[in-house]
């Protein structure tokens, strides 16, 4: 098991490693000269010349790419073109809220999407069946910020339920850092527990026809125990599958509610980063956050085992 | 399963009952005046109008988006799955492409272009690709084994050949439906990025557009986003419901 997960993490090296340069190749396979583009439309020479200089760009393209290469392995992300400071300090300023956000977002959609998934195949072709295929396909459809704004606009001004908007650190008040974050994980959760959901239902309607199940039943077991113990345990593994792809979603998704819940994350820097142009920020928040994500992919292979125990590495 | 290609049959009509306005060179930025159906915004622009004519840029970055990752990721995908040494590098390359977030790579390229229609769809364009590949290379390594294949190759038919008259046929039917997948994800990409300020030119009276101007008068004029925002999401939702008809219907997977 260990030796596996060695080989794994050895293999996502190589995806990586494309991930970087592919961040890195941006810079110079979009048209036009990226310093130029960087320095903005009013700069003078002088500025694009010190642009060009301080990124390197006057070098030759490999040499560039190498010496990325190397920055990124002793985790240097490089310096903010905007603030000066190391990319790795501002991602490190601005991870907190994102990864809270992101995992109070998981834990409404896994927490909600997987009972409506099991109930409506339970149920199937009854009207909470049909309620929740109707939720799971309108949910995948919405603009994240337009439902960040709806549900603002109801819970926050309407009612005055919950914040408008703003971020208060955990450490400073757990309370007040949920309360704040409850309406942009509901926002951001919509698609990915549409996702799971309609998942959740198409998985366990393949298991709930076996003849197991059949067998659960007639020997008198309740309804839920039958669901949870012998069908779902079944049909888990697409779901979780599903939890891990559609965790994308939920990273993008991200950035654009806390553009609209003004949150001060990893969204918010790379929106700022664009309308600086501060590419080194982009280049490196873009780099943490598919990392994040593949090892978040590894980490959900190698669950498969404790999930099905029949897999076996 | 029939209920679904059903109702995606009545909801696209639907959809395409609002196209046609869309498609009149009328009035544009009214100065405010009575029968604004959707309100004004704050330069007393008609919404409901900008919302018609956003309908246009909507469906053409959608429309553009799926033909084009279709188009390219499909001859990426006939040639690596075709020829095996390519297969290893360029899938590796594949695999790189998709670990990034399809928003976040989009962001990054759009902040190394001019924003402008066309700008975006490539910037869509790009991180779809990758997806379109996997889908094709799947199926011509599954179809490369198969007897009509193996036949055609006996009898001497080149490699080019065998990819368009018996490997491409074979291929329709899946990617048609990625490809509506496709545009109603591009679509509502494309309303991010503008949202954000990184996607149309804000002259553009795209939906995302709208809902970004829109976005500062929220407690004073709300419906400046809600309507774009029920247009987009019906949109998006028909063309949804159309792919997962066109997908029971061709019985793909």
């Amino acid at each position: 098991m260990l030796q596996e997960v060695a080989r794994r993490l050895m293999a996502t090296i190589p995806v990586m490693g494309v991930v970087a340069i592919a961040v890195f190749a941006l810079l110079h396979v979009t048209p036009g000269d990226p310093a130029t583009i960087i320095a903005g439309d009013y700069a003078t020479a002088e500025e694009v010349a010190r642009i060009r200089a301080r990124l390197g760009l006057d070098r030759p393209f490999l040499t560039q790419v190498a010496i990325w290469l190397g920055q990124v392995v002793r985790g240097d992300l490089g310096t903010s073109i905007f603030s000066g400071l190391p990319v790795t300090t501002l991602i490190g300023q601005r991870a907190e809220a994102t990864t809270v956000l992101a995992l109070y977002a998981l834990l409404i959609s896994v927490g909600v999407g997987v009972p409506l998934g099991v109930l409506a195949a339970w149920r199937r072709g009854s009207w909470v069946d049909r309620l929740v295929m109707i939720f799971a396909v309108s949910g995948f459809s919405m603009p994240v910020f337009w439902l960040g704004f709806l549900l603002v606009y109801v819970f926050s001004l309407g009612l005055g339920w919950l914040p408008v908007q703003g971020y208060v650190p955990l450490r400073e008040s757990v309370l007040a850092c949920l309360r704040h974050l409850t309406l942009p994980a509901v926002a951001l959760s919509c698609i990915y527990l549409a996702l799971i959901a309609r998942m959740t239902r198409a998985s366990m309607l393949g298991v709930l026809g076996e003849d197991y199940i059949r067998t659960a039943f007639a020997k008198g077991l309740p309804p839920r125990r039958v669901l949870i113990r012998h069908a779902f345990r079944n049909a888990a593994l697409p779901v979780v599958t599903i939890i891990g792809i559609g965790f994308a979603l939920l990273i993008g998704g991200a950035v654009v509610t806390e553009s609209v819940f003004a949150i001060p994350g990893l969204g918010r820097l790379t929106v700022d980063a664009i309308v600086r142009r501060d590419y080194p920020v982009i280049q490196g928040v873009v780099l943490v956050v598919s990392g994040v994500y593949v090892l978040i992919n590894l980490i959900i292979d190698l669950l498969y085992v404790v999930i099905d125990p029949r897999i076996r590495y | 399963m029939l209920a679904v290609v059903v109702l995606a049959g009545l909801l696209a009509p639907m959809w395409w009952t609002g196209d046609p306005e869309a498609l009149q060179p009328a009035e544009r930025l009214r100065p405010p005046s009575a029968g604004h159906w959707f309100g004004s915004d704050q330069f007393g622009r008609d919404i409901y109008t900008r919302t018609i004519y956003g309908t246009r840029v909507s469906l053409t970055v959608g429309g553009a988006v799926a033909v084009a990752s279709l188009v390219l990721g499909t001859a990426l995908g006939l040639v690596i799955g075709f020829y095996r040494r390519l297969d290893t590098i360029l899938m590796r390359v594949m695999d790189g492409l998709m670990a990034i977030p399809a928003i976040l790579l989009a962001l990054a390229l759009m902040a190394l272009m001019r924003g402008s229609v066309r700008n975006v769809i490539i910037a869509l364009v790009v991180p779809e690709i990758p997806r379109v590949v996997r889908l094709v290379r799947a199926s011509v390594l599954s179809l490369r084994e198969h007897l009509m294949v193996e036949g055609a190759r006996a009898l001497g038919v080149g490699t080019p050949r065998i990819l368009l008259r018996y490997v491409l046929p074979a291929l329709v039917a899946p990617l048609l439906v990625q490809g509506t997948y496709i545009c109603a994800s591009a679509m509502l990409v494309e309303a991010y990025l503008s949202f954000l300020g990184a996607g149309t030119p804000p002259h553009i009276p795209s939906w995302g557009n709208i809902m970004a101007e829109g976005r500062s008068y929220v407690q004073l004029a709300f419906w400046i986003i809600l309507f774009p925002g029920v247009f987009l999401a019906a949109t998006v939702l028909a063309i949804n419901l159309v792919g997962d008809g066109l997908r029971d219907l061709l019985n793909v997977r």
